[in-house]
């Protein structure tokens, strides 16, 4: 009876996993649901387990099993493991997502599963937040603040009752890391918690997961159930968000755990001081928490050692949008942006040019091709006025309309503002009605859109038409300005970050907003 | 099933619920969760019970339903149609696939059909973002929508 793997990631399945998995069960062969291996050029991949290594096959469909398992598929792609994209790969975090069975405890202790724990827990807890400090390990969620610091502060504020906060709510166009660790490695995610509540002495965590990933909350939950006797006296409980975007903001998230409408907290005080119901919490994205336990099992230099500057350790990069080798690449910080979107993501899966890329989510900036020299390091994306957030890559081609990107920015915006402060919940809409004033002028048609009369255009256009400049020029200032107050007037990322998107297809793509395009010579 | 009765079961369970889950204020978007799995929607009906139960204002409760989108207050459609409309499927066309999937169904984004067979609605990024246009079809994913695609989920959704 041959052994085989199937992927059961979210990704797989909508590609046709579960049908295959099927049709090899119903051939005799004893499956094993995998978390997904992060190439999904290949899935449904198949692997069938021989005295050489698990061999893959892919993409295969339910009626390519006979020619799967007597070796002569087409498909036929060779040792997984010694594939291009995933042998040049660095996977720290990402080791065991794809190879084991996600809710296998005796799988995941062959793999290397707990020695975290059981490091930390051998250790004083000053000792684990120190290692985690020498690890130079940042926040993976965006800000890159570094997570020992955060941790340290939590040890230090008083107090009896502490918490653990995951937030694994941050769901950015172009990511999908978070999701795909959680339903192909969970226990690394619950061993990090653990490692992290003996850390700073809390005794209960929260796993905040969106309502967009359902197949991530049941693994999950299946996960804590089973391990519990194992994370004792530390616990865990899911919470799954109700589909606002803006409870990936982490103070609107406790809010949310709490009851509440996921509405931002002024800042200070920090969450580390007073966060969840008031008392002393650690926040971190899923993939700041995964990554401890490797730091834990291997050591702080182990992780340190690899990295570019003050970006120290792997990355999972997810290379998404309209590429040809979509997919996760966990790699040590330093690769350039052009060698991850050509080398490794293969260019677009049009086959047209790259245009831009947008980086770190709805709220990332576009890059333009000739900005791919750019190194994959917190500080350098910052000096170039990008972020890296959570390491997203959306590749658009040719046939992007950078100003229809920009209005999209604003109508995020304005969809999920949590409607607490006023530059972002008035300057988003305002900003919508400036990008569509920009593409008219543009697109020389009317010179702005008649109001019909109703409720919504009576809201939008409440100002005396006449009144305004509607041309491309003034509209563009103004576009500015509005990108101005809503950076420093917001209350958090969500209307600050906005204007990235907006000024940077405005920077880089002038001739789509309707401006004379700069000649390569002065772009130099 | 009349608008009383289930006001009234609705009623009951979240008496049933709070007693096995507890009634502390956090427990709200758990329950908000359990009722719209169970009846379908979070009917105005039962708001104020749910004050009650929590000991928090009518205000507060309705300000949780109406803030989150995934909370319905009046029935949806029978089967759900989740298309995302994120950056990474607009790469891949999303747009194009969305107008075809509303004119194929029969239904405005953001609506339920009249004859209450199906809801369209909008997600942002269901994390497939290397295989898009991306859709939840009655909780099931499905990617790389293509016009063939469309013709699927709206055979599937009229069967």
């Amino acid at each position: 009876m041959s052994r085989v793997f199937v992927s059961a990631d979210m990704a797989s399945v909508a590609l046709g996993a579960d049908r295959v998995a099927q049709a090899f069960a119903d051939a005799g062969c004893q499956v094993v649901r995998t978390g997904s291996r992060g190439l999904f050029a290949i899935e449904p991949l198949v692997e069938v387990e021989t005295d050489e290594g698990r061999i893959g096959y892919g993409p295969v469909g339910p009626e390519d099993v006979g020619a799967v398992l007597d070796g002569s598929s087409k498909a036929r792609l060779g040792i997984v493991d010694d594939l291009p994209f995933f042998v040049t790969q660095q996977r720290f975090t990402f080791s065991r997502c794809g190879v084991i069975d996600p809710l296998d405890l005796a799988d995941y202790a062959a793999h290397g599963g707990w020695q975290g724990l059981d490091a930390a827990r051998a250790m004083t807890p000053q000792a684990v937040v120190d290692a985690v400090k020498a690890s130079g390990l940042r926040g993976r969620g965006g800000a890159g603040f570094p997570t020992g610091i955060k941790w340290q502060t939590v040890f230090d504020a008083a107090g009896p009752t502490k918490y653990i906060v995951c937030n694994a709510d941050e769901g950015d166009s172009g990511t999908f890391a978070d999701r795909m660790l959680m339903e192909g490695d969970p226990f690394c995610l619950i061993e990090g918690m653990a490692i992290a509540g003996h850390a700073v002495g809390a005794a209960h965590g929260y796993v905040y997961i969106r309502s967009e990933y359902p197949y991530a909350v049941r693994t999950m939950q299946a996960a804590i159930a089973l391990c519990s006797p194992r994370l004792a006296p530390f616990t865990i409980e899911v919470r799954v968000g109700a589909g606002a975007y803006v409870c990936g903001e982490e103070t609107a998230l406790l809010d949310s755990i709490e009851g509440k409408r996921g509405q931002v907290r002024a800042k200070p005080p920090l969450p580390a001081l007073q966060g969840l119901f008031g008392r002393p919490t650690v926040i971190n994205n899923v993939l700041s928490l995964a990554a401890v336990p490797f730091i834990l099992a291997e050591g702080a230099e182990a992780y340190g050692a690899v990295g570019f500057g003050r970006s120290r350790g792997t990355i999972p990069v997810q290379l998404a949008g309209n590429v040809r080798n979509g997919g996760l690449y966990e790699i040590g910080f330093g690769l350039t942006l052009g060698e991850l979107v050509h080398d490794i993501g293969g260019g677009t899966a049009s086959g047209r040019p790259v245009r831009a890329v947008q980086v770190g989510g709805p709220l990332g900036a576009y890059i333009p091709p000739s900005q791919f020299d750019l190194p994959f390091d917190y500080e350098a994306f910052a000096a170039a006025g990008a972020l890296i957030g959570h390491a997203g890559i959306t590749v658009f081609d040719d046939t992007a309309d950078m100003a229809r990107m920009a209005r999209f920015a604003m109508e995020f915006c304005a969809a999920e503002s949590c409607g607490k402060c006023t530059p972002c919940r008035i300057g988003s809409t305002r900003g919508i009605e400036v990008m569509d004033r920009i593409i008219a002028a543009r697109d020389e048609a009317a010179a702005m859109p008649a109001p019909t009369g109703g409720y919504l255009d009576a809201a939008l256009y409440s100002r005396s038409p006449q009144r305004i400049d509607h041309g491309a020029a003034a509209q563009t200032e103004l576009l500015r300005d509005l990108c101005d107050t809503m950076k420093f007037g917001s209350l958090c990322a969500l209307g600050g970050f906005t204007p990235f998107p907006v000024l940077s297809a405005l920077d880089h793509f002038p001739e789509d907003f309707g401006a004379v395009a700069p000649s390569p010579q002065a772009a130099e | 099933m009349s608008e009383n009765k289930r006001s009234a079961d609705a009623g009951a369970y979240v008496d049933q619920w709070v007693k096995t889950h507890g009634a502390t204020r956090d427990r709200l978007l758990p329950l908000l969760h359990a009722l719209q799995e169970e009846f379908g929607f979070v009917s105005d009906g039962v708001v104020p019970l749910i004050a009650e139960r929590l000991n928090i204002s009518r205000a507060d409760v309705h300000g949780v339903v109406t803030f989150y989108p995934d909370f319905r207050r009046h029935p949806g459609g029978r089967h759900k149609v989740q298309i995302c409309r994120a950056e990474s499927c607009q790469a891949r066309g999303s747009d194009a696939i969305e107008a075809l999937l509303a004119e194929g169904l029969k239904v405005r984004l953001g609506e339920t059909r009249g004859d209450g067979a199906v809801s369209l609605e909008t997600v942002y990024c269901l994390g497939l973002c290397a295989i898009g246009p991306n859709a939840l079809v009655d909780g099931e994913p499905v990617a790389r929508i293509d016009e063939g695609g469309v013709a699927r989920i709206v055979a599937q959704v009229s069967a």
